[in-house]
């Protein structure tokens, strides 16, 4: 392990330059609160390099990224996450419950019950979202991994959309309500207007990531002119959106005719995104419009200028405005762009999967991106990454509760956890018995301060 | 209540890049000079008071609203209030132009206007809105105790989960997890007290639970350091996976066993409780009710009379000056951070043993969302979030009761009230709300 001694070793030789390279390159959703939250906090009373999650090292190379400590964190939290999820699963089980009555009799049996009962959901689960071996043609076997990638397209785009606030600093809990304002804008051009095929459903994209452009944008104007809390004001326009959404619904201009429940007329087929493997699968052109965001967020944060504003906001607010940076300016806009992500999310589900509109349009994907954008360290790729693992656990899900009655709560259960152990890493180390030693090589030469970030590290 | 004026604040924008604005006024707003007062509140009170005038008053229904005050049970009966409304409309516009004039003219002396101003005005909004509701309404008359009463009901848990929260924050830790102290409170409740066949025990393990959940937002926070509002967020996720992980395969397999609490009893203290309006209130509640009130006034007292809320807001508003002073800032930061998640375990049962006396999916239904709304609507003070939630609790219930009565207004947008309320308080109708310094700020020693 390499970066066992590489703090010592940098802090000793290079400090300024290690400190450069933690801030804005790794957790800039870590240190988000050390600067919205308060306002009024004095510079510096903790250093960023306090805060856990962070790497110290050169510039990141995919190779480097895998095997440093944050990739290897990254995999046994998820390992982690699986083991204790088992756990619950088996804990509720009858045969299992059956066999502890006598446990000191003959514990194989209560250990191969816990086993069988963890690895059947999972099994289930990973046929349900990758691929299935009792499939009768190659085409049912894939069949999962297609509706993986199905719901890992508004998954992927919220997640970007949250992930790249984070990387300026804001904490974007508003997917929710900015899908849900993209979901009704999009939903209404493609069933009220009726226009030529091609701009129909140009238009409809357009529409819906103006709506989330606003809705996300609104919440930047509001917090870069009175200073409120991004926070507070992202939960209360996800309420205000969904609200305002089910009074749409009962509206004749949203109604379906003739129908009593809140849904909204069939969007017209020149609306709706092309299927990209034939009409079997729900996989829609939103998934490669998916794909171009990710490369789109990635351009954005490295290699244009306004990203870099962007970044250098996000690790530290005042150094930006000092820097010349127009703080404001770039809030809103970081805002406006999550929300237009958020809102290809939202034209992903009415014009992809769903075809209609109705009050469940966002369904979870908003809250979903939050730990999708935490999962991929609001890095584009990593997002990309983590919403196809958190797009096949949610398709997995359903099949793991049809065959093992195993409810779908559970992912739930794995997602947070996974999220959580991620953003503790020295929690993690120290559950697989990889932290001692270091801490204390750390601490050797080094203040105290110090050793936090060697035992982050 | 503090004064509006607003200190220059990173991230406003800078005096010399004034940006298009359509509102005229605000666009004067952000000036860096010494001692600046916004022009949020004075244009922010006129705007609402335009929109009260045109609507409550000019456009007005022109029934007469009846408020009736005492129910059948009561002491001695008062009379109803029949306030015509198109009247009561223009009056109580009027009064609030008049409020906004008076704010816009100590603005232009550079005066911050003082804390009653937009409270007062808020409380006569609020009565002119009622008016122009009930008298719009199909059957102009509602129970004036009635409302009271069941926003009260509607508010305790709020008023539970924004104490949490003030717990939490003003010793500087953010706590977003309160939505899942809530329901984890409510879980718990409901199966300790099935299997124990003891509503009060069920009480004390929400309690418990809720502290857990709070210990592991601490632990994560305070030893890891790991962003305080991730762990927020995740753990209200966890918790709601947990409970409806478990929910579905215990609770439902044996819903006698496992999921029938049974209810707290209320408590009716006689004579007293035949007071009309303020009776059934103050003295017609179940345990949590009354453990409710008793909890505001404790935490007030605690916070801002006691040695001990001293060394908690030390220790929120600036750590590093606690520590020199021999506080030890994570410990204190790690038991408030429990006992704030006990308080709000204590609110998630009135879910399961007040409320409806079993337990579902989600039975929370974003309160929690609601109690951190209300805390910072009530400035980080335990008596304002107390009063924030019952605004919160009497919007809920009067979007119920409209619907029952027949008004003109969708019920949805009754039901997107407190969110907007929210969103303009935090904007900065009530003045510039400043949360504890360091809240949100992990601290490490040296």
């Amino acid at each position: 392990m390499t970066e066992q001694d590489r703090p010592k070793h940098v802090a000793d030789e290079n400090a300024v330059e290690d400190r450069e390279n933690q801030a804005p390159a790794e957790d800039a959703a870590a240190t988000t609160a050390l600067d919205t939250a308060g306002g009024a906090m004095q510079p510096s009373a903790v250093p960023v390099s306090a805060q856990s999650g962070t790497v110290p090292g050169g510039p990141e190379t995919l190779v480097r990224r895998i095997f440093t400590g944050s990739g290897m964190v990254s995999v046994l939290a998820v390992l982690l996450a699986l083991i204790l999820g088992g756990l619950l699963i088996a804990s509720t089980d009858k045969q299992v419950g059956t066999t502890a009555g006598y446990l000191f009799a003959r514990p194989s049996d209560f250990f191969s019950a816990v086993w069988t009962a963890a690895t059947r959901s999972y099994v289930a689960l990973f046929q349900g979202s990758v691929f299935n071996t009792r499939g009768s043609s190659v085409a049912v076997q894939f069949a999962p991994l297609m509706e993986t990638l199905t719901i890992a397209t508004p998954l992927i785009t919220a997640g970007l959309g949250v992930g790249l606030a984070f990387r300026a600093g804001l904490f974007n809990i508003g997917a929710q309500g900015q899908i849900i304002m993209a979901g009704i804008l999009a939903a209404w051009v493609g069933f009220a207007l009726h226009l030529p095929l091609g701009l129909h459903l140009l238009l409809a994209l357009v529409a819906g990531i103006v709506g989330g452009a606003v809705w996300g944008g609104l919440v930047g104007l509001l917090k870069a002119r009175t200073g409120a809390h991004e926070v507070i004001l992202t939960i209360m326009f996800n309420y205000i959106a969904l609200y305002f959404l089910r009074y749409l619904l009962n509206t004749p201009a949203f109604q379906r005719p003739g129908e009593s429940n809140p849904i909204s007329p069939i969007l017209d087929p020149t609306a709706v995104y092309p299927q990209i493997f034939g009409t079997q699968y729900r996989l829609h052109l939103g998934f490669v419009l998916a794909i171009a965001a990710t490369v789109f967020v990635w351009w954005l944060l490295n290699r244009s200028t306004v990203g870099f504003e962007f970044r250098a906001v996000g690790a530290n607010p005042k150094a930006a405005l000092t820097a010349g940076i127009n703080v404001p300016r770039a809030t809103v806009l970081v805002m406006a762009i999550a929300g237009a992500l958020a809102g290809m999310s939202g034209v992903a589900q009415v014009a992809g999967t769903e075809k209609v509109l109705t009050d469940g349009v966002a369904a979870t994907y908003g809250f979903d991106a939050i730990t999708v954008a935490l999962l991929g360290r609001s890095t584009p790729w990593g997002t990309f990454a983590a919403g196809l693992l958190f797009g096949a656990f949610r398709a997995g899900a359903v099949q793991m509760q049809i065959q093992t009655g195993t409810p779908i709560d559970i992912v739930l259960v794995v997602q947070s956890l996974i999220v959580l152990f991620i953003a503790a890493p020295p929690l993690v180390r120290a559950l697989f018995g990889l932290n001692p030693r270091k801490k204390k090589a750390a601490t050797a030469g080094m203040s105290k301060k110090a050793a936090t970030t060697g035992g982050a590290a | 209540m503090s004064t509006t004026a607003t200190s220059p604040v990173p991230g406003k924008p800078q005096p010399g890049k004034p940006q298009p604005d359509t509102q005229g006024a605000t666009e004067k707003a952000p000036v860096l000079s010494a001692k600046p007062v916004t022009w949020k509140v004075p244009v922010l009170l006129t705007v609402l008071g335009v929109v009260a005038f045109i609507f409550f008053g000019v456009m007005g229904p022109n029934q007469t609203a009846k408020f009736g005050i005492s129910s059948s049970g009561d002491f001695f009966q008062l009379p109803a209030i029949e306030v015509p409304a198109f009247l009561g409309g223009i009056i109580l516009s009027v009064l609030m132009l008049g409020l906004a004039a008076y704010a816009l003219y100590l603005k232009t002396r550079n005066e911050p206007s003082p804390g009653w101003v937009p409270v007062v005005f808020i409380v006569l909004f609020v009565a002119a809105f009622l008016i122009w509701v009930v008298g719009g309404a199909r059957t102009p008359s509602i129970s004036l105790a009635g409302l009271i009463a069941g926003s009260v009901t509607l508010a305790v848990p709020l008023v539970f989960g924004s104490l949490s929260g003030v717990l939490c924050e003003r010793v500087g830790v953010v706590n977003i997890a309160i939505e899942g102290q809530l329901l984890g409170g409510a879980f718990t409740a409901a199966m300790v007290a099935t299997l124990t066949k003891s509503p009060f025990i069920g009480l004390l393990a929400a309690a418990v639970a809720g502290a857990v959940v709070s210990m592991v937002l601490a632990v994560f926070s305070i030893k890891y350091l790991v962003n305080q509002i991730i762990v927020g967020v995740v753990l209200n996720v966890l918790v709601s996976g947990l409970t409806g992980f478990l929910f579905s395969t215990v609770m439902q397999a044996d819903k006698a066993r496992f999921n029938s609490p049974g209810r707290l009893p209320i408590i009716d203290i006689p004579v007293l409780s035949s007071i009309p309006v303020i009776g059934p209130i103050l003295f017609k509640q179940s345990v949590v009710g009354y453990l409710m009130y008793i909890a505001v006034i404790v935490v007030w007292i605690g916070l801002f009379k006691t040695k001990w809320g001293l060394r908690v807001r030390a220790v929120g508003e600036h750590p590093q000056a606690a520590d020199t002073m021999g506080i030890k800032v994570n410990a204190t930061r790690f038991w408030n951070v429990t006992l704030g998640g006990a308080v709000a375990g204590i609110g998630g049962s009135f879910f399961t043993l007040v409320a409806i006396d079993s337990f579902t999916k989600e039975i929370s239904g974003g309160r929690g969302f609601i109690a951190l709304a209300a805390l910072i609507f009530g400035r980080w003070n335990p008596i304002g979030a107390f009063f924030a939630a019952l605004l919160f609790g009497f919007a809920d219930n009067l979007q119920s009761i409209v619907t029952i009565i027949g008004t003109p207004v969708p019920s949805q947008f009754m039901a997107m009230l407190p969110y907007l309320v929210t969103v303009l308080a935090v904007a900065g109708l009530v003045g510039r709300s400043r949360p504890p310094a360091a809240s949100g700020i992990p601290y490490v020693k040296g």
